[in-house]
């Protein structure tokens, strides 16, 4: 049972923004960076569908720069085999999903895995389409939003549950190998030890280069922060002088 | 504008709201609006979608009773080859998730989702969406026409009624590699968070699951009903019957109190019509601030004990 997972390198915002010289993007030192919450769903999820299908390898594939290993190495540690990484090169900035979508295509083909998963959507672009896209371009069938997998590999099938609005549940049969995107609450990712952490550094991330050859689906043409419009009254900053006004709100709304 | 194409949603027979929102984003950028319905009966459909300012009303009618990725994609695929549309519209939902991106892939379109608003520039659409958990927005470009789902209640539902033409179109026939076994329906709760009058709803900022306790009591003592956003129900803290937001329960309170919570677009769109919402959050750039009437940066350990403490009774 071979599982590739797709994985980003997210980036998150603290209190302060500043934008780059043409507002496209955040200006780099105002990012941190880590691995996409769904992701690590994604990941424990392939690591407990190996084992119940009792062996064989589950391979990290995702697009981004040098900084991305440090999230690969977090999978790898969780106890993936290796990774690819392809390397779009130094300040790429924001990648629309289409362009990430077939460089990942590309490398997990070469996989020739039973099954591909995906988190539903990063973080920091909140797209939800790039597993998707990973699915049709790989000509493999797709589910998206799954919070529940049972593989049954021997008959080529998985049953999987959707999960929709209102939290109503889909249930459907799809065959495999199959793109199914993860949602968050699936496992519950576990934690790496030392041991593994230190065993994940001798692990392979193979790196190549993106082949920055298609148009992609959408660009940043100017990014801003939002118009404060209606804001907030503001309680103050004193935790009783909060409380106080809250009860007084509260109280006022209710009566 | 030559045209825009709306594709509806519908779920167990009826047609969902968010898909009324798509036809108004798609009146704002002018031109002609068709609206594609692919359904076993889409017919049943048409007077659904028939709301004022749709020219056209397409149907697509396939074997499949629900949603299954590979026929709605072919069906979808076969009317936009055959027409140039400047656009293809529809809710960003789970089931537009499943199969639209893959439309964007498939025929070279732009794409976007999360789409709050809309300009056309001349041919040219420009959309706006969010990044960096709704810190910055961005207007983003295409190099072709664009595939675009829109966010839940940005735009208002178109309504009125009107009698467009109906137009029966072809599905080809796909052997769909998916196959339906099963609706289930969420397991319902010991409260109704719906039927709430004040909410006292709690998220990640709470840290761990032992600091519930803390807000659970406060509520007792508010006599509010505790809720919470998606985390803690992923953490398998909290059941699912207390989550508010897309996947949980949209909810309309008196009042919100909102503590520790960010505020993620899809706990924004179950809450944001609330009566009164009041934030505590210690990151001043939360998206909550935006939604919510009277907010707080502090600590929200701190105010829970001042509002533990000051509550009357």
């Amino acid at each position: 049972m071979d599982i590739a997972v797709c994985v980003k390198h997210v980036a998150t915002l603290g209190d302060e923004v500043e934008l780059n010289d043409d507002a496209t993007d955040v200006d780099p030192d105002y990012l941190e960076w880590t691995i996409n919450e769904w992701d690590t769903y994604a990941v424990e999820e392939a690591l407990r569908l190996r084992e119940v299908a009792g062996g064989g390898e589950v391979v990290l594939v995702t697009v981004g720069d040098g900084g991305a290993d440090e999230s690969l190495r977090r999978g790898l540690a969780m106890g993936a085999d290796r990774a690819v990484r392809i390397d779009p090169g130094e300040g790429a900035g924001i990648l629309d999903p289409l362009t990430v979508a077939q460089a990942l295509a590309l490398a997990i083909d070469d996989v020739h895995p039973d099954l591909v998963l995906a988190g539903v959507q990063s973080s920091d672009a909140v797209q939800a389409a790039t597993g998707t896209m990973v699915g049709q371009l790989l000509g493999l069938p797709t589910v998206a939003v799954v919070k529940r997998i049972e593989l049954d590999p021997g008959a080529g099938r998985a049953r999987v549950h959707r999960e929709l609005e209102g939290g109503l549940v889909h249930v459907m049969e799809v065959a495999t190998p199959a793109v199914l995107t993860v949602q968050t609450g699936i496992n519950e990712p576990r934690y790496a030890n030392l041991r593994a952490i230190k065993q994940a550094r001798e692990k392979e991330i193979a790196v190549r280069d993106l082949d920055a050859g298609t148009r992609g689906c959408c660009r940043v043409e100017r990014m801003f922060t939002p118009p404060a419009g209606e804001t907030a009254e503001a309680l103050g900053d004193d935790p009783a002088e909060i409380a106080r006004r809250i009860v007084e709100i509260v109280t006022a709304r209710l009566s | 504008m030559s045209g825009i194409l709306v594709v509806a949603e519908h779920l167990q027979g009826r047609l969902r709201d968010p898909s009324l929102e798509a036809v108004s984003a798609a009146r704002q950028l002018g031109g002609p609006v068709s609206v594609l319905v692919i359904a076993h009966d889409p017919r049943a459909l048409v007077p659904a979608v028939s709301v004022e300012g749709v020219d056209e009303v397409l149907c697509a009618q396939v074997p499949a009773e629900n949603f299954e990725p590979d026929t709605y994609l072919a069906a979808a695929d076969s009317v936009v080859a055959s027409r140039d549309f400047d656009a293809v519209l529809a809710a960003f939902t789970v089931n537009a998730m499943g199969f639209l991106p893959a439309l964007a892939a498939k025929r070279g379109l732009g794409f976007s989702s999360d789409v709050f608003s809309l300009r056309a520039d001349g041919d040219r659409i420009v959309a706006t969406r969010a990044y960096y958990g709704s810190k910055v927005h961005a207007e983003v470009g295409f190099p072709a026409p664009p595939v675009l789902l829109v966010r839940p209640t940005a735009w208002p539902p178109a309504g009125g009624s009107s009698d467009p033409p109906v137009l029966d179109v072809e599905a080809p026939a796909v052997g769909a590699r998916t196959t339906h076994v099963a609706f289930e329906e969420a397991p319902s709760g010991d409260v109704d968070i719906t039927s709430a009058e004040l909410l006292l709803s709690i998220g990640r900022g709470i840290g761990e699951k032992d600091n519930i306790e803390i807000f659970r009591e406060l509520a007792e003592k508010m006599g509010a009903t505790l809720s919470v956003s998606r985390p803690l129900v992923d953490a398998g803290w909290m059941p699912s019957s207390r989550q508010v937001g897309q996947s949980g329960k949209t909810v309309k309170p008196k009042v919100y109190l909102a503590l520790g919570i960010s505020g993620a677009v899809q706990h924004l769109a179950g809450m944001k019509t609330a009566g009164t919402i009041i934030a505590v959050n210690n990151d001043p750039e939360s998206a909550i601030f935006r939604v919510a009437h009277y907010g707080a940066v502090a600590d929200l350990f701190a105010v829970a004990e001042e509002l533990g403490r000051q509550w009357p009774g």
